[in-house]
């Protein structure tokens, strides 16, 4: 008996009337863990009802306490009839199994029924009593921490990121199942929200397995989804990254670390790649060119694979080492140390933690300086499936063998463009009747190989990587060999260093590295685009998609170059392709967040060409269009405050001669760039990029290109963790779900109308946010999350969450535009800071750390002088926070009783203008709602609407329940709606997931702190944030 | 392309004051929009009108999720589903009881019945107050005067504690609850040119002095019924009037004091007897539930009229008042002193806020 159990139910408010004869309710409680139930009394007579009951106990397996929820109902006892549910609650009792987490679960509860909604609350207690476990062979993971967030959580210090770790269970819907047919559609509900339930517990549990087995005690950017596949079952998988993680809350550690990733560094012995010597003699791995290589395996299921960012379209770039020049040096060095000791600890050699994974891939987005060096591109593989039923659940050997495939797919993309780990992974799913497109992407990159192993290799690595480091650059140095390039790209030697060479455009899907060099501000940047599909059945309609996907794969990154050229700017963060499957149609969203990035060139103009040149009309539409088209650049650099400093072509070097002609691919690329530096002056030197208006289908891209409108004044967008550029957050946040269905007019759908549907969805979606949150003026919504989903013929569903933080104009402006000396001065005065904080923490922990990296750094920092402001700026607000770190190092401990009463929610791992002292347990529920009289709910909108306030409130009371006061990392990962307005039905299925956390105020902790450095303070307070 | 759904959840709910103004006021969403778009809003921001629809929708399925947490609003506070601050929360129960002086004068001291109800219609068109807004102030003052109707302890406290309302807002509950209870007539033309703050200043003061709560704070309803022992008493009074010779003593007596300080000294002279008949017989008048039910026109037929007819200035009233209350301390014959403070004390203040154009 390794747990037990114990719960006690404290009273309820609220009760809905049970009894109209006498306007109140008998209520009592069931309290239900496994097969185990309890009662409480009745309570007679009450809509508030006092039961105050004994604890009830629970002796279980610790296994059943990672599957099982607790289950509460509350029950309407009636004498004569049989009694009534009132609703319920799912406790999940997992953040009470390790130590570090919740020690309690205590508070409200909303009681939930799947066709009520929320009928009042309870007050609950949940204990755990653990005995320790000696069984070797144990089948519980309890203690390995469970973390949503992607990077590694503030408060805690990655010793090893081991790497990849996934699962899944599959088992039959009991939606589908016969006996639906004769259940109430609450049973039915019910019994698919608990299967859900301890499907979720059961994946974890495994994967917690999977983590030990790896020696590691945490799993980092935990995604868990659901397939939900119909009548072939339903589907529950998750990836994540495994880590040995060391909590900084002992006093000797040092707690400020928390506050910033460039101080939770780490060393990181990360699994080794099968291809040595990738790394070891630099990237050179050459390689065939495989953009769209398909492999039908089999008739129905043709895979469509591509190299994602169609290669030729989007090089990549590598970023890493170059950061580490600035203050990771000794960092890197003392944190080496301290994973020896580590290790030493654990009595094990180091080499026996660098196991060789099968799949070197890293849910992660955002990285410890100095772990990733370079990076290559978005790589991407999707495959379409016919589903069939799952015959045996406890062999989900299918779905797994389709999982392997198309990672087998990614590593070897990443392989092809000379990286040899894929971080910012994620995978996904659209399903539409029994055809299936699995999608995996992640972005190629190099990590730091003195992570990977120690010895002989390292210190020769390890010079090679010391040249990149004073440079403050080498980050978009490519990782493949420029004279056996995967794919035909334009390189430049590196507009920082200028010793490296680096592609003209860079397309990721992990969050902007904090030591990225940027110039101006970032935007949010969207592809929008929609094919229609004859409706087919099986195979043919497998076929017909793989037929489809790489053609929207094509546009979708025409499109995004194109609005990326139009904002004027060089790269692409978070990417997030969508592929959406419907009856008749297939959907294609990109999202991702568009910057400047320093070290790459000027980006090219757009250049619009005609191919019928005698006309002349025409030509003055031509001239026109493309009057239009500069003047947007020119105002969007403006806007966007990109103002990159000029540099002189000499010092540039000319351009590689491009080793293949790009045209092939680019529909709308001319053959010959001349004539583009003579038509466009002001963007540039560089090779424009050439759109023919010919056909009318480019003629409508023009159109959308110029469509698109800027947010309003005051208002920045993004879909990463930050935005570039505004590094002042205020503490106020808002976070929010908007949800919007459309219904096409069915008469001659063609894709025309239908991209303009789309678009104008996405575009309404969007000025409607812009207007509820003009309040919050300036502020920049952050972490814009958008889903579409086909739930019927006609309809186009599409979720977008996000959160909106407002942040001091006046400061933005004064970081961005400083004139040179200044902040020269104040990075000068940073430096000085920085130098005393590796002395001190010498004197902390590692006395005998070596002084010189400091120095160095220093000296890298001098040699700035010639970099634009906006790279300085960077530098400063880097530095900031470690003043910050050293004064709230002194500060007593927060107390963990603050104010419970609000808890915030966001989609991001930080809290803006606080720090996050405590992870609780990962939040990760799951309700479904369903309503019969969907008219008097108010609709659809009132129906959907109340639902997902009761979501949120569920989730709020969990977490205060557990004594947080925010949910990081929050992300609604399925809101599946459906309707029938016919009968008056609807029904909802949403699941959200995320970190629960406490967090302190950092006012509260300046008052708590003894002697606040008041130089710095200004500056550190709202920056310090920023940069996690 | 329409929109089959469309919504906008934030994890702090968002709450436009404009728009729940608009929604306080009865207006249907289309008419709300035509009005957020005449003032000019979308000139502010830029936005188009179909996104005003969208989020005056989005407001209006809001507050109308509220309004059931409103109807109680202690609820409001300990519910979860709507995360507010607050002083949102506060901003949202005031504004949801607060009331228009047009509408509350139609049904003040009116039995909050469904007869009552039923003439919202005939009210909203007099007072160009929508149906909906009507319906929703007569609920409220009907849903208030329910809870309190039969409680024990301070009425005002009592609003307070069940509602959550201002100081401010609690008073005027108070006197409209009194008002409902007691059924004082309000309505009558000559009543027309008093404000609703006219009859709560009244209400309030006799709620203090006239009523069970005033003599013993520890009885049901103590606030809401008037102490009938002591309009019992109020007979009493009467020998004031009745008995001829102390009418003559209390004239003089008056008179002498104020002589040379009246401007309005011979028409007070003049009228004195009338006066004080009037004054006297309303309070002997005061068992019968019909004539509590006429007070305020007796007040204003009796002894307003008069005096404004006389054009007394307000100063001069006062002064008369004050003396005239005062002077019967001086009548050796009369025995009822303390009963003719607790009356007069109450009505001299209550005829000074009646008196005005």
């Amino acid at each position: 008996m390794p747990g037990k159990l114990k719960v006690k139910i404290v009273a309820g408010r609220h009760l809905p009337v049970m009894d109209r004869a006498s306007d109140l309710t008998d209520a009592f409680v069931e309290v239900k863990f496994g097969n185990t139930t309890f009662k409480t009394d009745v309570y007679l007579k009450s809509l508030n009802p006092q039961w105050n009951s004994e604890w009830f106990k629970f002796e279980v397996d610790d296994e059943d306490l990672q599957d099982e929820p607790l289950q509460i109902t509350v029950l309407d006892h009636d004498t004569y009839s049989a009694n009534d549910a009132i609703g319920k609650v799912y406790i999940d009792i997992d953040p009470l199994l390790y130590s570090e987490a919740a020690t309690v679960i205590s508070g409200w509860f909303p009681i939930y029924d799947t066709i009520h909604g929320i009928r009042g609350e309870i007050n609950v207690v949940v204990k755990v009593d653990l005995f320790n476990d000696l069984n070797r062979f144990r089948q519980s993971s309890c203690g390995v921490k469970f973390f949503c967030t992607t990077s590694i959580p503030k408060c805690y210090r990655a010793v090893i990121i081991h790497g990849f770790v996934e699962e899944l269970v599959v088992n039959e819907d009991p939606e589908y199942q016969w006996i639906d047919r004769i259940r109430t559609p609450r049973a039915s509900n019910e019994a698919r929200q608990r299967l859900i339930s301890l499907m979720s517990g059961e994946l974890q549990r495994k994967i917690g397995l999977k983590v030990l087995e790896m020696r590691g005690n945490a799993v980092v950017g935990y995604l868990q989804c659901f397939d939900l596949e119909g009548e072939s079952g339903l589907v529950v998988r998750a990836i994540g990254t495994a880590c040995t993680l060391d909590k900084l809350s002992s006093p000797a550690a040092f707690l400020p670390a928390c506050n910033s990733p460039s101080k939770d560094m780490k060393e990181i012995p990360f699994n080794e790649d099968p291809n040595p010597n990738t790394h070891s003699s630099g990237p050179s791995t050459p390689l065939k060119n495989q953009t769209y290589s398909f492999s039908p395996s089999k008739s129905y299921s043709r895979q469509s694979s591509s190299s994602d960012t169609d290669l030729s379209l989007t090089p990549k770039t590598g970023m890493g080492s170059g950061s580490a020049g600035k203050e990771g040096g000794p960092f890197k060095a003392l944190l080496r140390q301290q994973t020896q000791s580590a290790l030493e600890q654990r009595g094990g050699s180091p080499h026996r933690f660098c196991r060789r994974r099968e799949f070197p891939f890293f849910t992660l987005t955002a990285f410890p300086p100095g772990f990733l060096v370079h990076v290559g591109g978005v790589v991407s593989a999707r495959s379409v499936k016919l589903l069939d039923r799952i015959h045996n659940p406890d062999e989900p050997e299918t779905r797994d063998a389709w999982w392997a495939e198309i990672r087998q797919e990614i590593k070897s993309h990443a392989k092809a463009l000379g990286c040899h780990a894929v971080v910012g992974y994620s995978e996904s799913t659209s399903i539409c009747e029994e055809v299936c497109i699995l999608s995996a992407s992640g972005t190629a990159a190099v990590l730091n190989p003195r992570f990977l192993q120690d010895g002989t290799v390292e210190s020769c690595l390890e010079q090679r990587l010391e040249e990149n480091l004073p440079a403050g650059c080498g980050f978009c140095h490519i990782p493949y060999d420029e004279l056996n390039m995967p794919f035909p790209a334009h390189l430049t030697y590196c507009y920082n260093c200028r010793k490296q060479k680096v592609p003209d455009v860079l397309f990721t899907t992990i969050d902007l590295p904090i030591d990225a060099t940027v110039i101006g501000k970032g935007c949010l940047i969207q592809a929008r685009l929609c094919r229609l599909k004859k409706k087919a059945q099986a195979e043919a309609n497998a076929t017909a998609i793989s037929n489809l996907l790489p053609f929207m794969e094509y546009e979708v990154h025409t499109q995004l170059m194109n609005k990326l050229k139009l904002k004027g700017m060089n790269a692409l963060f978070g990417l997030r392709i969508q592929i959406t499957v419907g009856e008749n149609m297939l959907m294609g969203l990109a999202s991702a967040t568009g910057v400047y990035l320093a070290a790459l060139p000027l980006p090219g103009g757009i250049q619009i060409a005609g191919k019928t040149p005698n006309d002349g009309s025409y030509e003055q539409h031509v001239s026109h269009m493309q009057k239009k088209i500069n003047d947007t650049i020119a105002k969007n650099k403006e806007l966007y405050e990109i103002n990159p400093p000029e540099i002189s072509e000499e010092i540039i070097g000319s351009p590689i001669p491009e080793p293949r002609q790009r045209s092939r691919l680019l529909r709308s690329q001319s053959e010959s760039s001349d004539e583009v530096t003579e038509l466009d002056l002001s963007h540039g030197k560089k090779d424009a990029f050439v759109l023919e208006i010919d056909d009318t289908d480019a003629m409508e891209d023009v159109h959308s290109l110029l469509t698109d409108v800027p947010p309003p004044s005051g208002f920045y967008s993004c879909n990463t963790e930050i935005m570039p550029g505004i590094n002042n957050w205020t503490s106020e946040i808002q976070m929010f779900t908007s949800v919007r269905v459309i219904r096409l007019s069915s008469l001659n759908l063609t894709n025309q109308a239908l991209n303009k549907n789309f678009n104008d969805l996405c575009e309404n979606l969007l000025k409607s946010l812009y207007f509820k949150l003009r309040s919050m003026i300036p502020c920049c919504l952050c972490h814009v999350n958008f889903t579409v989903s086909l739930p019927e013929d006609e309809l186009i569903q599409v979720t977008v969450t996000a959160v909106a933080i407002t942040f001091d104009k006046n400061q933005a402006l004064q970081t961005t535009k400083t004139q040179v000396e200044k902040s020269l001065q104040r990075a000068s005065t940073d430096n000085e800071e920085l130098l005393q904080f590796p002395l001190e923490l010498c004197s902390d922990s590692l006395p005998s750390h070596p002084f010189p990296p400091a120095k160095e750094h220093l000296e890298s920092a001098s040699s700035n002088s010639g970099i634009p402001a906006a790279q300085r700026a960077v530098t400063v607000e880097k530095a900031s926070p470690m003043n910050e770190g050293n004064f709230r190092n002194r500060s007593a401990p927060p107390c963990a009783n603050s104010t419970v009463g609000v808890v915030k929610m966001t989609p991001l791992s930080f809290i803006p203008g606080a720090k996050i002292t405590k992870y609780l347990g990962i939040i990760n529920m799951f309700f479904i709602r369903e309503t019969t009289s969907l008219r008097e709910e108010g609709g659809v909108s009132g129906f959907l609407h109340a639902f997902v306030a009761e979501v949120f409130a569920m989730v709020r009371a969990h977490v205060a329940a557990l004594g947080g006061n925010a949910v990081v990392s929050y992300i609604m990962k399925q809101c599946v709606f459906m309707e029938n307005p016919n009968k008056n039905q609807a029904q909802c299925l949403i699941n959200v997931s995320g970190d629960a956390v406490v967090f302190v105020h950092e006012s509260e902790l300046e008052v708590v702190s003894s002697q606040p450095p008041t130089a710095n303070c200004q500056s550190s307070c709202p920056g310090g944030d920023v940069t996690t | 392309m329409t929109n089959e759904l469309d919504i906008f959840v934030g994890n702090t709910t968002l709450i436009d004051e404009d728009v729940y103004r608009l929604w306080l006021d009865g207006y249907s969403v289309n008419d709300a929009v035509a009005l957020r778009v005449r003032s000019g809003i979308l000139e502010q921001t830029g936005a188009t009108a179909a996104v005003l629809q969208s989020d005056t929708m989005d407001h209006y399925r809001t507050f109308h999720m509220l309004e059931r947490l409103l109807h109680a609003p202690p609820k409001l506070l300990h519910q979860l589903i709507f995360q507010i601050p607050p002083s949102r929360q506060a901003l949202l129960i005031e504004r949801y009881y607060a009331f228009d002086e047009a509408f509350v004068r139609e049904v003040l001291g009116k039995k909050l019945s469904k007869g009552t109800k039923k003439d919202l219609d005939d009210i909203s068109t007099k007072t160009g107050i929508t149906l909906k807004s009507c319906r929703r102030q007569f609920d409220n003052f009907k849903r208030v005067f329910k809870v309190v109707e039969e409680m024990r302890g301070s009425l005002v406290d009592n609003i307070q504690q069940h509602f959550l309302l201002s100081d401010r807002l609690a008073r005027d509950y108070a006197a409209i609850v009194f008002f409902a209870n007691n059924r004082f007539e309000t309505g009558k033309k000559k009543l027309q040119y008093l404000s609703f703050g006219d009859f709560a200043f009244c209400a309030e003061l006799m709620i203090q002095n006239w009523t069970l709560g005033a003599v013993d704070s520890q009885v049901d309803d103590m606030d809401v019924d008037l102490d009938k022992e002591f309009l019992q008493d109020l007979k009493e009074l009467k020998v004031l009037v009745a008995d001829k010779d102390l009418l003559d003593l209390h004239k003089s007596l008056v008179c002498t004091a104020l002589r040379g300080k009246l401007g309005v000294f011979s028409e007070m002279e003049a009228n004195f007897k009338n006066l004080s008949r009037g004054l006297v017989n309303v309070a002997a008048k005061l068992t019968h539930n019909k004539d509590v039910r006429d007070l305020f026109v007796d007040l204003v037929e009796k002894f307003v009229e008069p005096c404004r007819s006389d054009h007394w200035p307000l100063n001069d009233v006062r002064l008369f008042l004050n003396q005239y209350s005062a002077s019967v301390h001086s009548l050796d014959g009369f025995r009822h002193q303390a009963l003719w403070d607790r009356y007069m004390g109450t009505l001299r203040g209550c005829l000074l806020r009646l008196y005005h154009d």
